[in-house]
């Protein structure tokens, strides 16, 4: 026999909160997350106690993102909203259109080499304005690399962030996005929108 | 590996179980809390076959042990020695009432085997003595619940 006696829920949040706490407080909170909604539908947002570390669409499955994190960087693994409202809140004024770059630390453990090079130039198109694969394979110093471009911005571990969505095909059209081609479309139409009126 | 977020969400409400069992509502709390504090920090040096819930019924064992001593120590001495536990106040209180008032041994081999899901053996390994024991003894306390809290076959799971 095993029996199971009822445990409140508002029981276990009021503990899982003070397990939040006790762990920022012994150094032990290697990787908070929480998710908000936004134009764009569910994102999953995680930072470690260097920066923000991962964006991820509800099309890349949350729960999948936030194994690969437990194995790529710490299983100590919480969600914890309170470590994450200030990414919370620039994003709410990014999708309101009253914010146009972010202002965030970064924790860019998750990018190496030739990646990392050309999520790191992915700032230098501005809001509102696109550029083509080609034009980020010049940036990052190598020209002749369009496809890892692409590669580098479908695994780019900060989306809308740093914007990999401002990246569009030669010929203008959007071209893929890890959040799918109709993310894509409205982070564009968002930032032509606010950059017209602005 | 997973994770921890997983590891409290599927078994917080069974080490909560037994923390309560064995230290009785008020000091479960702080059980709870020591528990998966120092769950945490060992996470990931856990072994990946490892049985997730009795390693956290096993450190359970041990902070409840810490939070009674540290309530001993803390102690006043009065003159009336109320019983640690509280008024009953609704169905669920009665349960813990029920096994609070169980000796010790008892009320440890209920909360680890029938709550926490121990196996006998490893129960044994927990309170001492032998898995042959440590069923008695579970049996004995299931049957002082069965007379003490009628319903108790309903919370079956």
């Amino acid at each position: 026999m095993t029996f199971a006696p009822a445990i409140n829920d508002e029981d276990l949040a009021h503990l899982h909160r003070d397990l939040v706490a006790g762990a920022s407080a012994q150094n032990l909170l290697d990787v908070a997350y929480r998710t908000v909604d936004s134009p764009v539908g569910s994102l999953l947002l995680a930072r470690t106690p260097a920066g923000l570390v991962r964006v991820a669409f509800d099309v890349q499955d949350h729960d999948a993102v936030l194994t690969a994190l437990s194995q790529q960087i710490s299983p100590r693994v919480l969600e914890a909203p309170g470590p994450l409202d200030d990414v919370a809140r620039e994003l709410d004024e990014y999708f309101r259109g009253r914010r146009t770059t972010f202002d965030l630390p970064l924790d860019l453990q998750l990018l190496r080499g030739f990646r990392r090079d050309v999520v790191l130039h992915l700032p230098d198109i501005a809001y509102g304005h696109t550029a083509s694969y080609a034009q980020v394979a010049d940036l990052a110093g190598s020209p002749r690399a369009v496809r890892a471009v692409g590669t580098a911005c479908a695994l780019n571990p900060l989306p809308v962030v740093l914007p990999c969505h401002r990246v569009v095909r030669s010929d203008g059209t959007p071209g893929q996005y890890a959040g799918g081609a109709a993310a894509k479309l409205t982070l564009l139409d968002l930032e032509t929108r606010v950059g017209v009126a602005a | 590996m997973e994770p921890f977020e997983r590891v409290v969400a599927q078994h917080g409400a069974t080490v909560l179980r037994v923390c309560r069992a064995v230290v009785g509502p008020v000091d479960a709390d702080d059980a709870w809390s020591e528990t998966f504090l120092a769950a945490l920090r060992a996470y990931p040096d856990l072994p990946s076959d490892a049985n997730v819930e009795a390693w956290l019924v096993t450190i359970a064992h041990r902070k409840a042990i810490d939070v009674v001593r540290r309530a001993a120590r803390h102690a006043v001495p009065v003159a009336d020695v109320p019983d640690r536990v509280l008024p009953p106040q609704g169905r669920d209180l009665d349960l813990w009432a029920a096994i609070a008032a169980l000796p010790t041994k008892q009320r440890q081999v209920v909360a680890y085997h029938h709550l926490g899901g121990l196996p006998y053996d490893d129960v044994a390994a927990l309170v001492g003595g032998t898995a042959a024991a440590a069923r008695r003894a579970a049996s004995d306390g299931v049957a002082t619940l069965r007379r003490t809290y009628p319903t108790i076959d309903q919370e079956e799971s």
